[in-house]
């Protein structure tokens, strides 16, 4: 293949295309971001002047403004019609008066609305979810960020628990396991009860899956450290013991959702039920296919090791976080999804075509050619589950993209949506014969899989916690973090990964030209470095996040004296309950 | 719809469309694909030791970075004589009950492929030394180091396997570097990858997407093969991009009398079928015959040898090497 031509391959120019797309989309955001920072620090500055000129005010200027401020301030005594009866209030109308006092830096952005309470045990359940869901995102993407400066100081530190191919699968798994699923169970024990309208059938079961899955991922990566792993298929290094704990864990769920969705009091299944059950069913079968331990000898293991590995990603996560994004979106919007129907199709057409693509991991290799031309036929059929989405969830936004500028959840909605568009098209790209032969086994893979797990599902999952926490707890994070930590998320990852696919690309060249192997790993040393800094940034932001949620879960109260009458009432009511007893 | 809003009909459908799809492209093709598979009759299964070496290379995860795979594209064809078929993988079953099959295939080439690589670099010394430390002899490798598998001695038995590693790369001074039982169970393991070749060569399926072939006139040009390139692919891992070699392990080129003099039949069978007449030296395993060279490329080798690094002697023509080789191939037995 000749340099030039790749530029003329449909596979290269629909990915370059879909990579612009949250690049434009970052970079709108940002320059309105700072169009607006640029006007206020301008009025700071004429404020200033002003000051500047009060003070060197002459005594007759003074008494001159002093005279034309009486003339100004003449007033009718505002009591020609009403009389001199103090106004009041009867029917309680007047509420919630707010007062700006100063200007403010950082853009004050809507806090959440209060909700209908929420059954504390629940509550407690889904902060547990969460919190550990955190902890196991910080673990994990510590263990990556130390990944990723191997690649550029491989000789960082000798031991062999903390060596790379022991360590890659740790970091993979706690953020899979960990991170993403406590984080998924945590807020959909949230959606299941509340769009059936029905409490939770039992808080108890819900602990024994935290528990579970929580025991999984530590013995799970215990193991890996200590070099006892299930044999070399990716996402599927914990042994099958240490992985039935998990299956266990989500039978527990499936079944403690179902019991509650049977007693719904509304008619309809809310889509996101369906979507919700859905994920869980299948992910017992992928893991009892995958894990069974008497098959799969030979090439039999290869086949499962591609179904395995993209049901996990397509029919757990996704799904999973697709059903949680149809109720969050809405609620968040305050207005209902575009269309129910096509939240529909998406469904009916994701189990169709996910379920095939498995095997396009493996293309050119030693399994089935009709079986490699099957999937990837089915990731070109993806564009429809993939599109009806995307369609939908930006129709809902349709009228309402004011709010995106005020809202601290809205941008991480909008950009895990983005993401949805970019990353799953970007894979059905990836699919096709020539790009396979540019991009397969090059760290291309290790950008696509970035920005989909976590361009779409780490933003998302972010978007519902930050939207659901406050409403839990009372308690709102600090802004500022919160902006922080999804503008570090969002341009760590850019640089993340799209160095990482130009190296790639320059290294699937290389070898198609039969260069010596090893040039090829000195032509990536400064792609490596990219990404170690790109990786950087998104570990920052991680801390960001997990302090924001400290703060939205432990955060003082500030003392407040009541001023509302409501209060003073029931605290002096109170206080003569008090002295009667 | 009534069927939407009856959670059994519902679930119970979505999860039959999903087992029954799982089946089509997943148990179906797995099972048939370990049925009706068998390992080539040539194939050597793993002994012992070798499988020994599997376990370390699967605790290990080396799989992280290295695949096991020739695909049936031309640019995988540094990796393998032939694309990779099923009957290559199914000899392979469970490595216990508690793990997994390992076909070890892999999804990224961080690190090169090792499918044919105990016929690429079979030298025990080199591999003994790159795991201890890749970089002391690939400069610009990002390799972990596994010094957890060697252990220092103040002296070395009769059964040890000693390491020598260059100064700059020793953690301490003291002791010598002894081989544990376990990298010697991988090495052995590594020797161990070698593709079996088809009983009928032509059986061999073919590699796809092949480059265009050049206009005849343009072959007619000697110096068209990069005689750096081909040094580097083949000779540089073990004698060193500065053509200095490492003290104790591999030999300089430098400055050698043997790439300088003028007996061209030694170096050709040097290159050829190895080399083993220094004990101060590791042994050289037969590069030429292991990774197919052709006359051309063992020319364009042979010239850079001769004329890089200060080296300045008189460059060699195809058709000399070519009439040697032609030679060797015949006397040893090919």
């Amino acid at each position: 293949m000749v340099v030039n031509s790749i530029f003329n391959e449909s596979g290269i120019l629909i990915t370059i295309a879909l990579i612009m797309v949250p690049v434009l989309v970052g970079a709108l955001l940002a320059y309105s971001k700072a169009i607006q920072v640029l006007k206020e620090l301008n009025t700071k500055h004429k404020i200033k002047e002003f000051q500047k000129r009060i003070e060197s005010l002459s005594e007759e200027e003074i008494n001159e403004l002093k005279q034309r401020q009486e003339e100004l301030e003449f007033r009718l005594a505002d009591n020609e019609l009403s009389g001199k009866h103090l106004p009041k209030d009867k029917r309680g109308l007047i509420n919630k008066i707010e007062q700006i006092e100063e200007l403010r830096f950082i853009d004050r952005k809507k806090k959440s609305i209060p909700r209908p309470s929420v059954d504390p045990r629940l509550a407690k359940l889904i902060l547990w979810f969460l919190g550990t869901a955190t902890f196991w995102l910080l673990f994990g993407t510590t263990v990556g960020e130390y990944l990723g400066i191997k690649f550029v100081v491989p000789d960082a530190d000798h031991y062999s628990w903390l060596s790379f191919g022991r360590l890659r699968p740790v970091h993979t798994n706690a953020v899979f396991w960990g991170w993403s699923s406590l984080a998924m169970l945590g807020l959909a024990y949230y959606v299941v009860p509340r769009v059936s309208n029905v409490p939770i059938f039992s808080v108890k079961q819900g602990y024994w899956t935290l528990f579970l899955v929580n025991i999984t991922v530590i013995t799970g990566s215990l193991f890996l450290m200590t070099g006892i792993n299930n044999g070399g298929g990716e996402y599927r290094e914990y042994i099958w013991p240490v992985m039935l704990l998990f299956g266990i864990a989500i039978i527990i769920t499936l079944n403690n959702f179902l019991k509650t969705i049977a007693r719904r009091k509304t008619k309809e299944i809310y889509v996101s039920n369906w979507y919700i059950v859905a994920a869980l069913m299948f992910v017992v079968v992928i893991a009892i296919v995958a894990y069974w331990p008497t098959w799969q000898i030979g090439l039999g293991e290869t086949i499962v090791q591609g179904y395995y590995m993209h049901q996990g990603v397509g029919m757990w996560f996704m799904l999973f976080t697709l059903g949680l994004m149809y109720y969050y979106l809405p609620q968040q919007l305050n207005k209902p999804i575009y269309s129910y129907s096509l939240g529909i199709l998406a469904f009916w057409a994701q189990i169709i075509f996910y379920t095939l693509i498995g095997t396009h991991h493996f293309i050119f290799s030693a399994i089935p050619w009709w079986l490699q031309t099957v999937a990837i036929v089915g990731s070109a059929g993806m564009v429809i589950p993939v599109i009806a989405g995307t369609t939908n969830f930006l129709m809902t936004f349709k009228g309402s993209w004011h709010k995106v500028s005020n809202s601290y959840t809205l941008p991480f909605y909008l950009i895990g949506i983005i993401f949805y568009f970019t990353g799953s098209l970007q894979g059905t790209a990836e699919a096709f014969r020539y790009t396979n032969l540019l991009w397969h086994f090059t760290d291309f893979t290790v950008a696509h899989s970035h920005l989909t797990m976590y361009g779409i599902i780490a933003f998302m999952l972010w978007a519902f916690i930050y939207t659901i926490v406050p409403r839990l707890t009372g308690k709102e994070p600090p802004q500022s973090t919160v902006g922080a930590h999804f503008w570090l998320a969002l341009i760590g990852l850019m640089f993340y990964t799209v160095p990482l696919m130009i190296g790639a690309s320059i290294r699937g060249l290389m070898w198609m030209d039969a260069k010596p192997f090893i040039d090829s790993v000195s032509m990536m040393a400064p792609y490596w470095l990219w990404r170690a800094i790109g990786g950087s940034l998104m570990w920052l932001s991680h801390i960001l996040f997990a302090y924001n949620f400290y703060k939205m879960v432990f955060q003082k109260e500030e003392i407040k004296i009541p001023d509302s009458p409501q209060e003073i009432l029931r605290l002096r009511e109170q206080l003569e309950k008090q002295q009667t007893t | 719809m009534e069927f939407f809003n009856n959670h059994r009909k519902l679930f119970t459908t979505a999860l039959f469309m999903f087992v029954a799809l799982t089946i089509i492209v997943a148990l179906k093709p797995a099972i048939n694909n370990q049925e009706n598979n068998s390992p080539l009759p040539n194939a050597e299964p793993l002994n012992k030791v070798e499988m020994a070496g599997k376990k370390v290379y699967i605790s290990e995860g080396c799989v992280a970075c290295h695949t096991q795979q020739v695909r049936n594209v031309e640019m995988d064809e540094v990796w393998g004589k032939r694309p990779g078929i099923a009957a290559d993988y199914a000899n392979i079953r469970r490595t216990d009950f508690w793990r997994n099959t390992a076909t070890l295939m892999g999804t990224e080439r961080t690190g090169p492929d090792l499918t044919n690589v105990g016929n690429r670099q079979p030298s025990l010394a080199w591999n003994l030394l790159h795991l201890y430390q890749p970089r002391a002899v690939v400069k610009e490798s990002i390799m972990p180091a596994y010094p957890w598998l060697f252990e220092i001695k103040d002296s070395v038995g009769v059964e040890d396997v000693e390491v020598i590693v260059p100064e700059e790369y020793r953690k301490t001074d003291k002791g010598k570097v002894v081989a544990t039982q376990k990298v010697l169970d991988l090495v052995a393991y590594l020797q161990s990858l070698k593709q079996t070749p088809l009983t009928n060569e032509s059986d061999n399926p073919e590699f796809l997407y092949k480059k265009k072939k050049e206009p005849e006139f343009l072959k007619e040009k000697v110096g068209s093969l990069d005689g750096k390139a081909l040094y580097a692919s083949n000779c540089q891992s073990c004698h060193q991009a500065n053509g200095e070699g490492l003290k104790g392990a591999f030999p300089p080129l430098k400055g050698s009398s043997i790439v300088l003099g003028d007996d061209l039949e030694l170096l050709v069978s040097i290159i050829m079928l190895g080399y083993d007449a220094r004990p101060e030296y590791a042994v050289m395993n037969a590069v030429g015959k292991d990774n197919g060279l052709t006359p051309e490329e063992i020319t364009a080798i042979i010239n850079h040898e001769k004329t890089s690094w200060g080296n300045d002697a008189q460059t060699v023509s195809t058709e000399e090497v070519k009439k040697i080789v032609e030679f060797i191939e015949l006397t040893s037995g090919k």
